[in-house]
């Protein structure tokens, strides 16, 4: 795969972000002329209450839009497939908030165009740059961490982190399943059990620029059970389909 | 002791009677699936046995060492009653994910036609005298 001939799609997953979402669309392309990219952006509205919908509509992007709510897995789901599906070899989910710088699309991409990984995920704590998320949400990143080390065998550092890029291997186990609600962390294991490689890129990332966080204190205790049991059952179902083959 | 328990009886087998003809009215109607019927009808079965076989719950419970046969009932609802709620649950379950993948399909299809509409208005667009056919950026669609 060379840098110019691999076809990349960008999936921005949107709910609510009407502030920001023009910008981070037009960031995004400014990467691509600057790197002369064969790149699409799929702006995934996932039913916001907002005007968001009206933004995208104007915006020179591809977008999906979501007849219901399905929540950031179904909604990311829904791009993947749509990758998949329209044969493109490298999937990039960016969030609609501008977490994710755009500057940041090439650290992502290398090691994909380069066949190096199969998995990409940009880190925030590789070298500890820029916006760090909160204690409380540190405290839960490290408990995935041991988590994740534990079931397979690899050290993730930012298991949470939604900045990644998947190869087309790695598409066509996500076509298949992509866990719901919160699906980071779920995911990691079952592209660890998969066999697929994880490579870990330092990034930096910058607080959301607009919109509110899916997690919120009150729902982090369920986030933290409902991902654990998440892991625990994709790492039980896998482990019993790798006995069976 | 004698007179009593007819009268419950006949209570009891009207209830059941009444229970049954309201679920086969349900699937009549189509307001509820066989499936999910299946464990209504057994349910007034059950039911009816009982009605009818005044001895039936003592019986049934002395038979396994039970000395309050009232709590027997209470013992066989409660466990019907979580069995039926957790297959509620795997139906939900299964509804959730039929519903994700429609959406899913229902926004591909969105967008397919918004695709073709933008296309067909970029041609009409397009005067007759330009010969040459409207060039549609590589993999990119048009803004309007």
């Amino acid at each position: 795969m060379t840098r110019n001939q691999a076809r990349v799609l960008v999936v921005v997953p949107c709910y609510n972000e009407e502030a920001v979402i023009a910008a981070v669309v037009s960031d995004i392309y400014q990467v691509k002329a600057h790197h002369q990219l064969r790149l699409d952006v799929l702006v995934v509205n996932d039913c916001s209450t907002d005007r968001s919908i009206d933004i995208i509509r104007t915006l020179p992007c591809l977008y999906l839009d979501l007849p219901v709510n399905l929540g950031i897995g179904g909604a990311m789901h829904a791009g993947y497939k749509y990758a998949w599906r329209n044969g493109y070899d490298i999937a990039v989910q960016m969030d609609g908030d501008g977490q994710h710088p755009a500057n940041q699309l090439m650290t992502i991409l290398t090691p994909i165009l380069d066949n190096q990984a199969d998995v990409v995920i940009g880190s925030r704590f590789i070298e500890k740059e820029g916006f760090q998320s909160s204690a409380m949400r540190r405290v839960g990143i490290n408990y995935f961490r041991r988590l994740n080390q534990a079931l397979i065998g690899q050290t993730i550092y930012d298991s949470t982190s939604g900045f990644r890029a998947f190869n087309r291997r790695t598409l066509e186990i996500v076509n298949r399943y992509y866990p719901d609600e919160y699906p980071e962390p779920e995911a990691i294991v079952l592209f660890g059990l998969s066999k697929l490689h994880i490579q870990e890129v330092p990034v930096i990332m910058r607080e959301r620029q607009g919109g509110v966080s899916s997690i919120n204190s009150s729902k982090a205790l369920y986030y933290m059970l409902k991902v654990s049991l998440g892991i625990l059952f994709v790492y039980a179902r896998l482990v019993r389909k790798n006995l069976t083959h | 002791m004698a007179s009593l328990p007819i009268t419950i009886q006949i209570i009891s087998l009207i209830g059941a009677f009444t229970f049954m003809f309201f679920i086969f009215r349900l699937i009549v109607k189509g307001r509820l699936r066989e499936e999910y019927s299946i464990v209504w009808i057994l349910c007034t079965i059950i039911l009816i046995v009982f009605a009818v076989w005044r001895k039936g719950l003592e019986q049934i419970s002395l038979l396994l060492g039970v000395y309050y046969p009232p709590s027997l009932i209470f013992i066989g609802a409660i466990f019907a009653i979580i069995f039926f709620l957790v297959h509620l649950s795997v139906v939900i379950s299964k509804l959730q994910n039929q519903i994700k993948t429609l959406a899913q399909e229902v926004a591909y299809l969105k967008q397919q036609i918004d695709q073709q509409t933008v296309k067909e208005s970029a041609v009409r667009a397009i005067p007759s005298e330009n010969d040459e056919p409207t060039v549609v950026a590589e993999d990119k669609v048009l803004p309007q």
